[in-house]
């Protein structure tokens, strides 16, 4: 269960929001400039509330009146970035092992085969990031985000950088994702037919503000 | 002409010395100071930025004078590394290397700062996601992009330092076989009678090694770039 209750000042920008999600997928649905990332980022721990609490499945992530907050790093908050962000140093082998590697994870070859088959990415694991089509990269950074076993997984518009047909490419390892992976996910989009496809809970957020919340029906008032 | 003598060799081989230990001693903090200005604010930041910079700025002189008094054997921190630790660096190859790691500092870390600042902290953010501590992140992505400046700013410190000429003379003297550099024998050399063949031979080896220096950073930092682009 995620629970998130904030209040943030950026720049002129006011973001003040709550809600409380059981869902296996949780749909953050706003327009470009409604705050979605920045919200994203408080839950990964990237950005700090000026004041609230996050939690996930009752473990305080930031309180900020017990003066709580703890690191990304120690989350092990999964996060797919709207531009990959892949390791352009490292090969695509070392990318998803990366955060297995940081975290002290056993090796689990049987996951590891699991992951990079459900993402169909074991042609590409000798190659360099520069090398790779968007959709591949954006599959690899799925792959690692999900090999550093993560207890929450966020997605910032993981199709936002990609065209149609790419998108096409990708959607449907997002739909096996969410039935098989069994990890919660924040699915961050402005699409609502991505959305519909993938959420099971919606988040409806406007200027800074959450306006409404519940199934997948919030989306057709929108 | 070219028949190198065994005085312009010990000149030539303890500059070579004298300018790679400072440049690899000097590279560790180096790296520190150049993250600190690129990716932190904190109180003083400008005037530990300028007091980076004071070495470029100052008449070298100055600079080997202040080292003498701070260093020299009565010196304060001089007498005590002398007392506590029986190092000396006052007339001393090794305050040549002090010297020189001084003044090449500015133009070392330069090139650091701007590499840094060049990483993309969004990779950073990346690797925090996946679970890495504030170090890890620094070693395992941070220093790794950054590597080409990095290098860039030791070749750069590396020239300078072999180079160095006023704070050095004024700082370890002009001692051949201690403290006598290439510049120093050459200063010695002109003003000696019949000394030009010899200035000449130096001023060739000079031009040589800065040659080499600066091709070797280039080639350095192309295959640098390859390797982070994965071409």
């Amino acid at each position: 269960m995620l629970h998130v209750d904030i209040v943030k000042q950026l720049g002129e920008f006011a973001l003040q929001a709550a809600f409380e999600s059981q869902g296996r997928v949780t749909g953050l649905f706003g327009a470009s400039g409604s705050g979605k990332t920045s919200l994203v980022n408080m839950i990964a721990g990237l950005l700090r509330p000026d004041r609230g609490t996050i939690s996930i499945d009752g473990e305080v992530m930031d309180d900020t009146e017990k003066g709580v907050h703890v690191p990304a790093w120690q989350r092990r908050i999964g996060y797919v970035f709207q531009d990959a962000r892949l390791f352009p140093h490292l090969g695509v082998a070392q990318n998803l092992d990366y955060g297995r590697r940081m975290n002290r994870v056993a090796d689990d070859p049987a996951q590891r085969q699991r992951v990079i088959e459900l993402l169909d990415i074991g042609h590409l694991l000798d190659r360099r990031p520069g090398k790779l089509s968007g959709g591949e990269r954006q599959r690899v950074a799925l792959g690692r985000a999900l090999l550093s076993k993560p207890r929450l997984l966020l997605l910032d518009e993981p199709l936002g950088a990609l065209d149609e047909g790419r998108r096409a490419e990708i959607l449907p390892y997002l739909v096996r994702l969410r039935d098989e992976a069994r990890i919660p996910m924040v699915y961050v989009s402005h699409d609502p037919a991505e959305l519909r496809q993938l959420a099971t809970q919606i988040v409806l957020l406007k200027n800074g503000r959450v306006t409404s919340f519940g199934g997948v029906k919030v989306l057709s008032g929108s | 002409m070219f028949d190198i003598t065994p005085t312009e060799w010990t000149a030539i081989l303890l500059s070579l010395r004298v300018a790679t230990v400072a440049t690899l001693m000097a590279t560790p903090p180096g790296i520190a100071l150049a993250y600190l200005l690129a990716r932190r604010d904190f109180w003083g930041k400008s005037l530990l930025d300028a007091l980076v910079h004071l070495p470029l700025v100052l008449p070298p002189v100055v600079t080997g004078y202040l080292l003498l008094l701070a260093f020299g054997r009565r010196g304060p921190i001089g007498a005590f590394l002398a007392d506590y630790f029986g190092i000396v660096l006052a007339f001393r190859w090794t305050g040549a290397v002090l010297s020189c790691g001084l003044m090449s500092f500015p133009l070392l870390v330069r090139p650091m700062r701007l590499s840094i600042e060049a990483v993309d902290r969004r990779l950073e953010q990346a690797a925090e996601t996946l679970g890495a501590p504030p170090w890890r992140v620094f070693f395992n992505v941070t220093l790794p992009l950054a590597l080409p400046g990095v290098l860039a700013g030791m070749v750069l410190g590396f020239a300078k330092a072999i180079g160095e000429f006023g704070a050095t003379i004024t700082f370890v003297s002009n001692i051949p076989g201690e403290t006598q550099t290439i510049s120093s024998a050459i200063y010695s050399l002109i003003q000696t009678p019949d000394g030009d063949a010899a200035a000449l031979r130096l001023v060739v080896v000079s031009v040589v090694i800065a040659v080499a220096a600066l091709i070797g950073a280039e080639w350095f930092a192309r295959r640098a770039t390859r390797r982070l682009h994965g071409n």
